[in-house]
């Protein structure tokens, strides 16, 4: 085999899925995974993710393309021959094993002698502050004990890459945000590969180097964080990431980078034209709530606002107002000191740039 | 007075904890309780009482039965229920002589009781006693009791004039062990056992030896039978468990389909299928497999009782099996396969231990189950396919000897009792799972 790039460590090629042979799960998937690269398959439950994780791990074959691992080609290579570290949704600790055997499991398969394995246990354990647990039953741990546990076993065995099912969907808000910072901080300091399934999308965003945000069998966008939040290339992005405002209408003008859109009220403003088509297609603007400002002077993009609700939230005031005839546009004024006062019913006036408003295509 | 009196009172007093009206707090929560405890056993005593009446007490009179038998000792007269000590003297002689050989005043007492049994028309009874022990002994009886007028002193040669036999060491060793109502001596029988003339313990005949070989067989066919309902059940259940459930409820009907036929009907059909001028004898006759004169015989023997048991008892494999394998995650074999072991390696070391206590549970089921069973191997199991149970239903329809049917059924039950405390020390009953 030729040397592979650091970037080209799981390489899904021309990947295709169906289980029924009628419909496909996963339509043509392309991606490209990097050696210590932590990367979150995001999605709505059945837009394919997770059978593109079993796929990988191997308890689902591809119907069409290639998956290659380290630049080897896996789609024939049996799950236990491939090597690859899976944490599972509800940890798949054997109930029958006590902390220590489990851990000790992937070790013995392969071959370790004893005192290399309980060397190995014990660093393992050590490793996710559960030292004391070695002798306990999985049933006898606590929700957020068990999770640690069931990564220590997938990575006791030192596998390059790791694959994680949503492995925080049973925990408490709390102890999920703490797990999320523990991952992390291993995944830096061993320097392994994550594939990280979820469809919680601040898990995403917190975790990420990049997000696949799946839908419909296709990654939407490929980006990390950051440029996923404020650079949605398609409306589904946009309304799946984060809180947004979508004004609809259709593009009248295009000049640079800026479109011109009338909307369906007749009024019209100016919007960053990303993926909008041709003038006189339909569009729809998206535009994230803490980036419009109320009770602003005149700016670009000014229209009248009737304040509809307000939810105090005390770092910030929710409002929700009737913006170009849009009954659900969400603002949040931040409740800083000498900001504006609104009150129900009341009108005002909003406005924003055009760079923050990004004209996506109408779906 | 009401739980809410009760605890009104806590969080004012904090030394000594007492209700509204003064009672110590632990009094009127122990009447509070005990009241509801009350009403929760009057609902439960209906249940209890027919436990008792008719499961707990009829095994208790079989106990019983097993070592206690009055033929020789009592006389229960039918027609008008009055009971009569018999074979008083006799008896008497037996307790004061102990390990002597006959001598005249025993045969005295004997002439002296046989003129009772003459008037209570008893000989037969006493006989009966006799001869479940001593062969050919109950028309000594009724002759020596319709001669008992005639008989004149010296008893020794008048009774021995009527019968030779009547000087038989063992008969009078029998008579001994029969002259009290308590015997162990039923069980010695089941155990293929009798007392010699010296009272000592030995073997009965050779010929005679049918229960130890019985309890052996009836051991063995069981554990058979368990052994192919478990390799039979284990890929069913785990096909039931694994499939969707819409299929999986469908076929369970089909495992569940012998439970709503008699179990006549079932054993019957094996019949029709597998005797020599049966279903499958016939199909392989005329396909030529098979001559006509070689048609192989599958009732009626060992193979019958093995293959309509094996069928009968294997829903009760089947079903505890699949309870234990529905809940197991496909995500825990998933998970041994991705931390490297093969398939077989997740199978043996992964799934299979989990479905341990479903085996357990099943095993033990089929295996008591057929342990006692009776009508299957009533109806097709021959001369070798009869288990201890029919022997025991010999004894209690055909023999009449119940205490030899209790003391047997005793044993079993005994032995029953034994494996499952085993399997309690092996496997622990807490890791039974029925469903």
């Amino acid at each position: 085999m030729t040397a592979v790039s650091e970037q080209d460590f799981v390489v899904f090629d021309h990947v295709q899925k169906s289980y029924d042979g009628e419909t496909l799960v996963v339509k043509d998937l392309n991606l490209s995974i990097g050696k210590g690269e932590f990367l979150t398959m995001l999605g709505p439950s059945g837009s394919g993710k997770t059978t593109c994780l079993m796929m990988l791990a191997g308890f689902e074959t591809a119907t069409h393309g290639e998956i290659l691992l380290d630049g080897n080609p896996i789609n024939n290579i049996p799950p236990h021959k491939r090597g690859i570290g899976m944490v599972f949704q509800n940890y798949a600790l054997f109930p029958h094993m006590s902390v220590a055997e489990n851990l000790a499991f992937p070790l013995e398969v392969r071959g370790w002698g004893k005192s290399e394995r309980e060397d190995k246990v014990k660093r393992a354990l050590d490793m996710v502050q559960m030292g004391d647990f070695g002798g306990r039953r999985p049933a006898q741990l606590s929700g957020g004990q068990q999770q640690r546990i069931a990564l220590a076993r997938a990575l006791v065995f030192d596998p390059a890459l790791v694959l994680m099912d949503e492995p925080l969907g049973a925990l408490d808000k709390q102890l999920r945000e703490h797990m999320q910072y523990e991952i992390k901080h291993l995944h830096e300091s061993l320097g392994i590969t994550v594939v990280y399934v979820t469809h919680d999308q601040s898990e995403a965003l917190t975790m990420s180097d990049r997000v696949a945000v799946f839908d419909d069998g296709r990654i939407q966008q490929l980006a990390p964080p950051s440029a996923l939040y404020e650079q949605p290339m398609n409306s589904f992005v946009a309304q799946f990431i984060g809180e947004n405002n979508k004004l609809s209408g259709k593009v009248k003008a295009l000049d640079g980078d800026i479109a011109t859109v009338e909307l369906d009220n007749g009024a019209s403003c100016t919007a960053l034209a990303v993926n909008c088509g041709a003038v006189g297609s339909p569009t729809l603007i998206s535009v994230r709530p803490e980036r419009v400002s109320v009770a602003a002077a005149d700016g670009p993009n000014t229209t009248e606002a009737q304040v509809k609700e307000l939810i105090y939230l005390g770092d910030h005031i929710r409002c929700r107002l009737n913006v170009h005839g849009n009954d659900e546009f969400i603002v949040k004024v931040p409740n800083a000191a000498g900001h504006s006062h609104l009150t129900v019913g009341e009108t005002t006036r909003v406005s924003w740039l055009a760079e923050d408003a990004r004209a996506l295509d109408a779906a | 007075m009401s739980d809410a009196a009760v605890f009104s009172d806590i969080t004012t007093q904090t030394d000594s904890l007492t209700t509204a009206d003064g009672r110590p707090l632990k009094a009127a929560l122990a009447a509070a309780q005990a009241r509801a405890r009350r009403r929760a056993f009057f609902l439960v005593l209906p249940l209890l009482a027919f436990v008792l009446l008719t499961f707990v007490a009829p095994i208790g009179q079989m106990l019983h039965r097993s070592v206690h038998n009055p033929g020789f000792t009592e006389h229960h007269d039918i027609a008008s229920g009055a009971k009569t000590p018999i074979m008083v003297n006799l008896r008497q002689w037996f307790d004061d002589n102990a390990d002597a050989a006959p001598d005249e005043t025993a045969y005295a007492a004997l002439a002296a009781d046989l003129l009772v049994l003459r008037d209570l028309k008893a000989a037969g009874n006493v006989g009966t006693r006799i001869n479940y022990e001593r062969a050919g002994s109950r028309s000594l009886f009724t002759k020596a009791a319709r001669n008992a007028k005639k008989l004149e002193p010296p008893y020794t040669e008048a009774i021995l004039d009527l019968d030779e036999d009547w000087g038989d060491p063992a008969l009078w060793q029998v008579m001994r062990g029969a002259s009290s109502a308590y015997t162990l001596n039923f069980y010695l029988a089941a155990i293929d056992k009798t007392r010699d003339a010296g009272g000592n313990v030995v073997a009965v005949d050779e010929v005679r030896q049918v229960y130890v070989k019985l309890f052996l067989r009836t051991l063995f066919l069981s554990l058979l039978i368990t052994v192919l309902c478990f390799v039979l059940a284990f890929p069913i259940a785990h096909l039931l468990a694994t499939l969707p459930l819409r299929y999986s409820n469908l076929l369970m009907i089909f495992v569940l389909l012998p439970f709503w036929t008699s179990l006549l009907v079932r054993t019957t059909s094996w019949i029709v299928l597998l005797q020599s001028e049966g279903v499958l004898n016939d199909a392989m006759v005329a396909t030529g497999i098979l001559a006509d004169e070689n048609r192989i015989q599958m009732m009626y023997n060992q193979a019958g009782t093995i293959i309509a048991m094996t069928h009968i008892l294997l829903p009760f494999m089947v079903l505890p099996l699949y309870s234990v394998m529905r809940p197991i995650d496909k995500s825990y074999v998933r998970a041994a396969r991705s931390l490297g072991a093969t398939s077989w390696t997740a199978f043996r070391r992964i799934y299979f231990p989990q479905t341990v206590p479903g085996i357990g549970a099943g095993a033990l089921l089929v295996f008591i189950l057929a342990v006692g069973y009776y009508i299957t191997p009533a109806l097709v199991g021959g001369a070798d396919g009869q288990l201890i149970s029919n022997f025991i239903a010999y004894h209690m329809t055909k023999s009449l000897n119940w205490s030899l049917a209790a003391a047997l059924a005793a044993i079993l039950l005994g032995g029953i009792l034994i494996l499952y405390w085993l399997y309690d020390q092996l496997v622990g009953i807490d890791n039974l799972k029925l469903g």
